[in-house]
């Protein structure tokens, strides 16, 4: 299950594809001192409809004024504050790591517990794709550290609520 | 047929009912100039784009109708930036339509290229670049509802070269489908049951309006709740004129109306911020509790419950935590609560209310505004005086921002709403002459006088000639004091007497600066030259500008220091 510090917060918003979207977004964030830890943007099955996941901080009072201000854009069709609700998240990472001869067996036991998956392959590194909450993307980076990480690319929360259609 | 997208927009904003365009052409914007003798609209050509934007300002202030500013590309679109953000601050409905490089050239650097709609986009309400002249239709009536509707905002739109010279089938939509914009203007039932629960139990209640009373025309509503509740009406800047501080008395004198407090605020009255301080309930109509308003929060009627209606969401509970949040239009929300309280009267209510009006009473005649005028040197508090006497409270003002902006708001007794125009939010040094313009526009017929000083006029003093040129006959009354006299009175208070960047001692002889313009010039020096230079240049058909020479250190009073509460004004 998802850690759920108090004053950090998923948002999931719902907006009208047209350009310019996201930068109202997160232009919105950025001028009225809001945080945004990670965003993730992409289309919907319902064409032209896009969805945006959105991590932040803030107290009660900061949260409430995001969500208004979030559905005062014209664009935005619709805000869903996750803090109220059970919800499930996901993001993804990509991360080379060091596989030299006396390694790769480590890391492949690695991508087993985690499973993981192992998308590319050179003489000296595997570049491996990992699905999971933020905690066990954590986790798997902390133990790839010790082996090498030579880059890694993550994609940031992307959320839906468990219930009904949301 | 195929029609051009310069054709296009003129049947848009026929279709709008658009009259006048205030605007300055350049290169990306010419086609819709060239277009322009075709069509029967008036266009307002102005000596800087800021100007045109603060006249779309002003015109749509006075009217409630949208304004209109056209500009080109670059430095045209930049120069209306404060203009756009001034209407954005203050909710202003202005539709501004930029000219913009053709499409295939934007992100080039391409002469006169500037990302207009990256630059506005903290200060619209919506914007739009064109990129499809099929598009413009739609965008152009989405432009204008966004604008009027709601919590009315200003628009711009950026329309690319190539789009206004392609052609198309024009078709305009008879509707728009803005599916992430549905504002809230009927207020909730419950809300306002709770609401009147809460008016029922007070003793002190105090109704605190804003610029959202003028906005969604209600102040017969407001009048009329106030007297049904007996309850006292303070104001914001932006709500001066929707409650009628003046009333004719049993024997037809006019008389300050004995519900209404006056401003309140960091300028406001004594009985106003007292009121606020003792109230036991606010009842909170189309404001956003700014700082300049509340001051200290934790200080800003601490003994009430308060009840807020807005029409915006974000402006509620923002700055300051609210027992009964109302979403809606201020005139829904008004008439509910005078039917609940028409439905459920408050027993006793003349009684009840003696103690509480009588305390008022007893504050306002123990500060009452007041300045002392001698026979040596004008005070600008009776150069405003005088204004009002004269006109007898019927003009439209305008104001410039600093001193001569608050001694407006706390000499003129505005009483019909829409008359008082000024930069309230954002506070806008240059605003009040251009808006008097664009007001002067709208209402031909109407005395139009902007309240000035002699930093601020300078600002957009371009202006003026745009006034003669149109025969636009508006009226500026300089209170010359030879200072930036608002920021003067901060460093006298609050910074050690340090007068650093705020001496005018070199400026125009503002006289013979009316004369080069072609308009007219006249001066008061003396207490008694004050009343016959008003009344002469009321009677001049023409843009005159008057200068009074006024007390160099006269301050506004009284004042709460930033970062106090509104009780611990100073007072002299």
């Amino acid at each position: 299950m998802e850690i759920r510090t108090k004053d950090r917060h998923t948002i999931g918003i719902l907006v009208q594809n047209v350009p310019g979207v996201l930068a109202r977004v997160v232009g919105l964030f950025s001028g009225r001192g809001y945080n945004i830890e990670t965003v993730t943007a992409a289309e919907t099955h319902e064409p032209g409809l896009t969805r945006i996941t959105l991590v932040t901080t803030g107290d009660e009072r900061v949260l409430s004024q995001i969500v208004k201000q979030l559905n005062k854009l014209v664009n935005v069709i619709k805000v869903y504050d996750f803090s109220e609700t059970e919800f499930v998240d996901r993001e993804m990472a990509l991360i080379k790591v060091r596989a030299e001869q006396q390694t790769r067996a480590e890391v492949l036991r690695i991508v087993d517990i985690f499973r993981a998956k192992v998308v590319d392959v050179s003489p000296h590194f595997y570049t491996l794709e990992v699905t999971g909450n933020e905690s066990k993307i954590s986790a798997i980076l902390e133990l790839l550290g010790q082996i090498g990480i030579v880059e890694v690319a993550r994609t940031g929360k992307a959320a839906l609520a468990r219930s009904k259609k949301h | 047929m195929k029609l051009k997208g310069a054709q296009i927009f003129f049947e848009c904003l026929k279709r709008e009912g658009v009259e006048v365009i205030f605007g300055f052409p350049g290169g990306f914007i010419l086609d819709i100039y060239h277009e322009m003798p075709n069509h029967d609209i008036r266009h307002i050509l102005v000596r800087h784009e800021q100007g045109a934007a603060h006249m779309a300002d002003g015109y749509a202030r006075s009217t409630g109708r949208v304004g209109v500013c056209l500009v080109t590309s670059g430095p045209g679109a930049t120069n209306t930036v404060t203009g756009v953000a001034t209407a954005y601050m203050d909710s202003v409905p202005i539709v501004v339509f930029t000219g913009q490089v053709p499409t295939a050239l934007i992100g080039d650097d391409a002469f006169q290229e500037v990302d207009i709609i990256g630059i506005t986009r903290p200060c619209t309400k919506h914007s739009y670049l064109v990129r499809d002249v099929n598009d413009m239709p739609r965008v152009i009536k989405e432009a204008f509802y966004l604008a009027r509707t709601g919590r009315p905002g200003p628009v711009v739109v950026d329309l690319p070269k190539d789009v206004i010279q392609a052609q198309t089938d024009f078709r305009y939509p008879r509707r728009v489908d803005l599916p992430g914009y549905k504002p809230t203007l009927e207020a909730h039932s419950g809300q306002i049951k709770r609401a009147y629960q809460l008016i029922k139990k007070a003793r002190t209640p105090v109704i605190f309006t804003g610029g959202g009373v003028v906005l969604s025309e209600s102040s017969e509503e407001l009048v009329r709740l106030a007297e049904t509740l007996k309850a006292p009406v303070t104001s914001t800047l932006m709500g001066l004129g929707s409650f009628p501080a003046v009333v004719p008395d049993s024997s037809g004198n006019m008389d300050l109306h004995p519900l209404w407090l006056g401003m309140l605020g960091m300028h406001g009255t004594y009985r106003a911020n007292m009121a606020i301080s003792h109230s036991d309930l606010l009842l909170a109509v189309g404001v956003r509790f700014d700082d300049r308003v509340t001051g200290k929060i934790s200080g800003f009627a601490p003994k009430a419950k308060i009840i807020h209606v807005d029409i915006d969401p974000t402006s509620i509970s923002k700055n300051i935590e609210v027992d009964v949040p109302i979403v809606g239009d201020c005139r829904n929300a008004l008439r509910k609560l005078i039917e609940a309280a028409e439905a459920e009267p408050i027993e006793g209510l003349d009684a009840l209310r003696v103690p509480w009006i009588e305390q008022i009473r007893q504050w306002k005649e123990t500060y009452p505004l007041a300045y002392k005028q001698n026979s040596e040197i004008i005070k600008p508090q009776y150069v405003i005086d005088k204004i009002y006497e004269v006109c007898r409270g019927d003009a439209i003002i305008t104001t410039e921002v600093g001193q001569n902006q608050m001694w407006t708001a706390q000499y003129f007794h505005f009483s019909q709403p829409r008359t008082l125009l000024t930069s309230g939010g954002l506070g806008t040094m240059g605003y009040g002459l251009p808006a008097a313009i664009g007001a002067q526009v709208a209402h031909p017929d109407r005395l139009v006088v902007d309240i000035a000083g002699d930093g601020s006029i300078q600002m957009n003093i371009q202006e003026v000639i745009t006034a003669v040129c149109n025969c636009l006959p508006v009226k500026v009354a300089i209170l010359n004091n030879h200072y930036l006299g608002m920021v003067r009175q901060w460093q006298e208070l609050f910074y050690d007497k340090n007068y650093c960047g705020t001496c005018l001692d070199a400026s125009p002889d503002f006289v013979k600066l009316a004369d080069a313009y072609g308009a007219v010039g006249l001066r008061a020096s003396k207490p008694e030259e004050v009343e016959p230079v008003i009344r002469e240049a009321f009677s001049i058909k023409r843009p005159v500008l008057m200068d009074f020479v006024v007390s160099p250190e006269e301050g506004v009073y009284p004042i709460v220091p930033a970062g106090k509460s509104i009780s611990e004004m100073l007072l002299v």
